[in-house]
């Protein structure tokens, strides 16, 4: 099959360009994999690692570039051809039926057997119950997909790929929706499949786990390829300055200009809060924590660790299981989107299109959605359209967003645009408090740097702000205090100036912790 | 239960399973459609298609096993109309489902009218198993039902296995909760809905077949008078699982011919009420499924009434 | 959709993300191919299509009668019309809106029953009013099978279809039969006081006008109210709209309340201007054209007259060409035909052509030059 002289790599990827309408995902980007290796490919958010993953398991076309597989120029037309040359993909959204169990997850789309009676089943789970052992994968093989963790999900799908023959496996962001311990396990897993000669190909944007698992790294930037190495040349300071690039490793802390003499009274106060997730699992963990007026409390941590319901319980979007929440001194018992609003809780959600604006409607709409009672807009029911207008066009000046017109819709702006126009509208109302999770998420430099002007604002006019991020730098750049959030507790709390990356990181793997915390696990 | 002799009780039962037979057949179909994740409000109108079909086929040919082929040849072309509409053009699933028995009505009222009220001469005959006579109570009931009968009981079981017991099954029903992962892992999932939904509407136009060989070997506007969405509720009743559709069909078909009977020998209570049954059990079952299972997977497909768009290739 | 190559040039089709709307012209066309198609189907029969269509065509518009029919079949269309597309512009599908007819033609004719006394005026009020809050009520029903049971709202408003229709039968067959009507399933007629007003000679009566008003309404109320904001923001994005604090649920069960109430407007205003009196053939599927009609309008309130109009004329049409043996019912055959190919246009006009011009050398770089088609 193979050439067996100069031992050919497993993925070698010439030139690959790749565009999506003027964006450029890829530009000539080449990359090389060996056989049985674990090799990292770093990247930020949008970096075009997602991109060229697309591309190896046939998802995507490239425009132009050469893509081989054992030594064999091929080119994919879908994710079918790509299987048949032995590659397999962990997706970041699982690719599986919820309602299936895993063993018909696995089975499903595979030609063998028309008929699948009692026996043949029998003889099947036994197989697959055994093989997965083998690997050293373990899940309920019989149990409905719906009613599994995701680390569990995660592990049907590696066997899903292990067991279409897969040699090459390519895993999407496999650690973000992971805890910690099954984010070990995970790459205990990938280090004994690639004892079994399997090549492994994920995705990260997080440093630490791949200095300790992975043989090779590559660094994205800008959909470009920057370096490649192997990782016992390299240590994690020296990828931290090539994936951020010609930035400082050390961010310049942007600091309170004021002298800073706390407030007595704190301004959002959390007591022993526990919620529940999506799934019904335990999100947030006694979590306690206070925010005073004037200050920017930035609350770090690894994604999937309860920020999302942290969030949506200070601004009232889900209610806590337990637990109580006091605003300026006041109880809140029974907490509603609305109520929030009303005492002044703006909220950056995390997701812009999904929830936080409405897409298809036009720059004053999307600028009116809290405020659209209120006598400014509206007199008796009735908009007031022309005063809203010029409005609407006033705050789009001020804050400078770039749009054809006050009426064209927002889906179609620029993220950086549509997420300065969310913060316009929640910054217009004067609230006392901001929550905002993952403001820059997917944002370019210079909308970044506006959203976090933004913010500093908010605090110099004594406002509060809970930023909730994932990017270390960001919570390291602008917040006053720094706390870690670890499977929903608070584990930790920083002063910046004090605090580094390195300890911060400790706390938010959970290796660590300040706190008496016995729940532990 | 003094009220009725045992000859009653047979003759009822008889007449509940006979009513059933088409409301069965089109529940089938409506299964198979939905289970890919295809609302079908078209029934009523695929079941029009197929009777029209039969009644003129029947009335040219005297044949009444062409006059069921021609009826599902009908009835599937509605259906890969309805899966272009759905699937193809990606539009509104019960918009499209409606215009299609919209159309259907118009169309099977249009060219039923011209053959003007004659009679087809070929009826299905009914299938006697004599020994089965000799059992008491529920032999005697199964020995003199009609072939179609029979024939939607072996199809419903047929779809049983196959849902449940086959590589087919599996993708059938991975797509219906989960197109994106059916696709990924290899499933042509438009193929499949394509499928189905011709499939599923070919059984439809064969319960119209049905009312026309068997029940009333005449045409009238409107023959079916409802029983295709009584089809849509009975699909949902019997929580898409075919043997279950046999069972809920049966009680369905009860219902009717109590209506009728009712009226027949108890002129003062108004059958109106009875004739409601099938409508208010649907609403209260699907009412109690709902409270029970809250954010639980309930049986209904997923992806129901949501066409499914993979992702957009560069 | 795969690339098409001709002659050194890349033809390929690709979605237009900017056009959401189609053109008007594009319904135009889609009626005028629904009718070719037609045609098609009465060639096989043997009839003349020109002749048909021409017939339908003086039987709906060719005189003051025929226009004022049509008119008339347009009133509980554009009724009914409007209470579904204002469902489903935040995404409810109700297709109840017979059901929520039959109530509200049930209720008003209760007013002549129990009340059978009163002045004109008050008569008629009190009646809207009935047919209002029946029709309302009957909705309530699906809007709390959605939001409370997690029940499917099109299963559960067709199941309420069916219900309401075996009501009506029963309280016209029963209770409700009008004594010396000769065993007629129907309520007595109903007093000069209780119809509502009609053109001399003509049977257009003042339904026409409360269901321009209520279109109109409609149109000022989502440009100009809190309630049209609310309702704008909910059909963009349900997310946003319980984010920016509002009760989704409640705004939910309103506007299904809201959606039935004109449903049973219109069942009002049928059995009070053209019936005169409850029978069983009152509905004869305005409910499901209703929603024919919503979608032709892409539930543009102005869209819906026009086609209430255009399915109300169709309807007219049918029964002029009964007198040469065809059934009027090919009147439905003609709108889901409409239907079909207006969904098609529909998509049809969200995609353009796009003709990229490749260099003969490497088609590394493509001058694409792009040719918009639609």
């Amino acid at each position: 099959m193979q050439k067996q002289s100069n031992m050919p790599y497993a993925i070698e990827v010439q030139n690959i360009v790749k565009t999506f309408g003027p964006v450029i995902a890829t530009n000539q980007v080449s990359f090389k994999v060996k056989k049985g290796e674990i090799h990292a490919l770093l990247g930020e958010n949008g970096a075009g690692k997602s991109t060229l993953m697309s591309i190896l398991y046939g998802l995507y076309r490239p425009d132009s570039g050469i893509l081989k597989i054992d030594g064999e120029v091929v080119s994919f037309k879908s994710p079918k051809e790509a299987a048949q040359k032995s590659i397999g993909m962990v997706h970041q959204n699982f690719q599986l039926v919820s309602t299936l169990t895993a063993f018909d997850n696995i089975l499903m789309g595979l030609p063998e057997s028309w008929w699948r009676g009692r026996n043949w089943r029998f003889k099947k789970v036994k197989e697959i119950e055994s093989l997965a052992k083998e690997y050293g994968l373990s899940f309920e093989v019989e149990r409905a997909v719906w009613q599994m963790s995701h680390g569990e999900k995660q592990r049907v799908e590696i066997f899903k790929a292990l067991y279409r023959q897969s040699d090459i496996i390519i895993l999407d962001e496999p650690t973000s929706v992971l805890t910690p311990q099954e984010s070990d396990d995970l790459y205990r897993t990938l280090k004994k499949l690639k004892e079994t000669g399997k090549t492994i190909v994920l995705t990260t944007h997080k440093l630490r786990e791949v200095m300790h698992a992975c043989d090779h790294i590559s660094i994205m930037r800008k959909g470009k390829m920057v370096a490649s190495m192997p990782s016992s040349e390299t240590n994690e300071r020296d990828l931290a300055r090539k994936l951020m690039g010609e930035m400082p490793v050390e961010v310049r802390r942007i600091e309170k200009s004021e002298s800073s003499t706390k407030p007595s009274k704190n301004l959002l106060e959390l007591q022993e809060i526990c919620a529940k997730g999506l799934h019904g699992e335990q999100a947030l963990n006694d979590l306690s924590l206070f925010v005073y007026p004037g200050e920017i409390v930035g609350v770090a941590g690894v994604a999937g660790n309860g920020q999302k319901q942290l969030a949506e319980i200070i601004t009232g979007m889900q209610n806590p299981t337990s637990g109580g929440i006091k605003f300026k001194g006041k109880w809140i018992n029974h907490s509603s989107i609305k109520g929030m609003i009303d005492i002044g809780i703006a909220h950056v959600p995390e997701d812009r299109l999904h929830t936080g604006m409405a897409g298809s409607l036009d720059a004053v709409d999307n600028l009116l959605m809290k405020d659209y009672k209120k006598e400014k807009h509206s007199n008796l029911g009735i908009m007031k359209h022309s005063r809203n207008l010029d409005w609407a066009k006033s705050i789009i000046n001020n804050y400078d967003v770039t749009t054809p017109s006050a009426n064209y819709p927002v889906r179609l702006l620029s993220g950086g645009n549509q997420q300065k126009l969310l913060l316009a509208r929640e910054i217009e109302g004067d609230p006392a408090l901001l929550v905002a999770n993952h403001p820059t998420q997917g944002l370019d430099v210079g909308a970044t740097a506006s959203v976090h002007n933004l913010l500093l604002d908010m605090r110099s006019r004594d406002r509060g702000v809970l930023l909730i991020s994932e990017d270390l730098d960001e919570i390291l750049k602008i917040s006053d205090r720094i706390l870690v959030i670890y499977q929903g507790m608070i584990t930790g709390e920083f002063e910046p100036s004090k605090a580094t990356r390195e300890e911060i990181g400790l706390y938010m793997t959970g290796s660590k912790t300040q706190f008496n915390v016995g729940a532990l696990a | 239960m003094e009220i009725f002799s045992m000859d009653i009780m047979q003759l009822l039962i008889i007449a509940s399973i006979s009513a059933a037979t088409p409301l069965l057949l089109a529940t089938l179909g409506g299964i198979l459609s939905e289970r890919a994740g295809i609302i079908n409000l078209g029934i009523e109108g695929m079941m029009l298609i197929g009777a029209v079909c039969a009644y003129i086929v029947s009335i040219y040919t005297d044949s009444e096993w062409l006059a069921i082929i021609f009826s599902l040849l009908g009835g599937s072309a509605l259906g890969a109309l309805l899966a272009f509409l759905c699937i193809t053009l990606r539009s509104n699933q019960i918009v499209a489902g409606l215009g299609i028995t919209l159309f259907a009505t118009g169309l099977s009222s249009y060219l039923g009218k011209s053959f003007g009220g004659s009679q087809p001469q070929t009826q299905i005959p009914n299938l006697d198993i004599p020994w089965l006579d000799n059992i008491p109570f529920f032999g005697e009931i199964f020995s003199h039902l009609n072939w179609m009968v029979w024939i939607s009981f072996f199809i419903a079981i047929v779809l049983y296995v196959a849902i449940f017991k086959t590589r087919w099954g599996l993708h059938l029903r991975a797509l219906g909760d989960g197109p994106a992962a059916a696709d990924n892992a290899g499933v042509n999932v438009y193929r499949y809905q394509y499928l189905m939904t011709i499939i599923g509407a070919a059984l439809c136009g064969l319960a119209g077949a049905t009312l026309i060989l068997v029940y009333t070997p005449s045409w009238n506007d409107g023959l079916t008078s409802g029983r295709g969405w009584i089809a849509v509720a009975l699909v949902i009743f019997s929580r898409w699982h075919p043997i279950n559709a046999i069972f809920c069909a049966i009680l369905f078909g009860l219902f009717e011919t109590l209506g009728f009977k009712v009226q027949l020998y108890y002129a003062d209570i108004p059958p109106y009420f009875l004739k409601m049954m099938p409508y208010l059990t649907t609403i209260v079952v699907l009412m109690w499924v709902g409270w029970r299972n809250k954010n639980k997977p309930n049986g209904q497909p997923i992806s129901l009434g949501k066409t499914y768009i993979r992702e957009q290739r560069g | 959709m795969r690339p098409l190559y001709i002659a050194g040039k890349k033809i390929s089709i690709e979605k237009d993300p900017i056009s959401t709307k189609t053109p008007w012209w594009m319904t135009v066309i889609a009626v005028v191919l629904a009718l070719v198609f037609c045609a098609g189907f009465m060639l096989l029969n043997g009839n003349n299509p020109i002749t048909v269509f021409s017939k339908m065509f003086s039987g709906a518009f060719g005189s003051l009668y025929g226009l004022s029919e049509t008119l008339l079949k347009a009133i509980p269309l554009m009724l009914c019309g409007l209470g579904v597309a204002i469902a489903y512009r935040i995404s409810v599908w109700n297709i109840g809106a017979e059901g929520q007819f039959v109530m509200g033609a049930i209720a008003a004719t209760s007013i002549t029953i129990y009340y059978p006394g009163m002045g004109a005026f008050s008569s008629i009020t009190l009646m809207l009013l009935a047919g209002f809050i029946a029709g309302a009520l009957w909705a309530l029903l699906v809007a709390i099978c959605r939001s409370y049971f997690d029940v499917n709202e099109v299963i559960c408003s067709l199941m309420l279809n069916y219900i309401a229709i075996l009501f009506l039968s029963f309280l016209v067959f029963e209770p409700w039969k009008d004594p010396n009507g000769f065993n007629f399933p129907g309520t007595a007629i109903f007093s000069s006081s209780q119809k509502l007003p009609a053109l001399d000679d003509l049977r257009l009566h003042l339904g026409f006008l409360i269901a321009l008003a209520a279109i109109l309404l409609y149109a000022v109320l989502v440009k100009f109210t809190h309630w049209g904001y609310q309702l704008r923001l909910l059909s963009a994005n349900a997310n946003a709209a319980r984010y920016a604090g509002m009760n989704v649920k409640r705004q939910i069960i309103i506007v299904l309340m809201i959606s039935g109430g004109l449903a049973g407007i219109a069942g009002m205003v049928e059995v009070s201007g053209v019936t005169h009196r409850l029978s069983q053939g009152v509905t004869s599927g305005y409910g499901y054209t209703a929603i024919i009609v919503a979608w032709l309008a892409r539930l543009n309130p102005i869209g819906i007259v026009i086609s209430s109009i255009l399915c109300g004329a169709v309807i007219v049409g049918g029964y002029s060409v009964q007198l040469i043996g065809l059934p009027a019912s090919m009147a439905l055959m003609i709108q889901g035909a409409i239907l079909f190919f207006v969904i098609g246009g529909e998509v049809f006009s969200q995609y353009r052509i796009r003709v990229e011009t490749i260099s003969p050398k490497k088609n590394e770089q493509t001058s694409s030059s792009k040719v918009e088609v639609l």
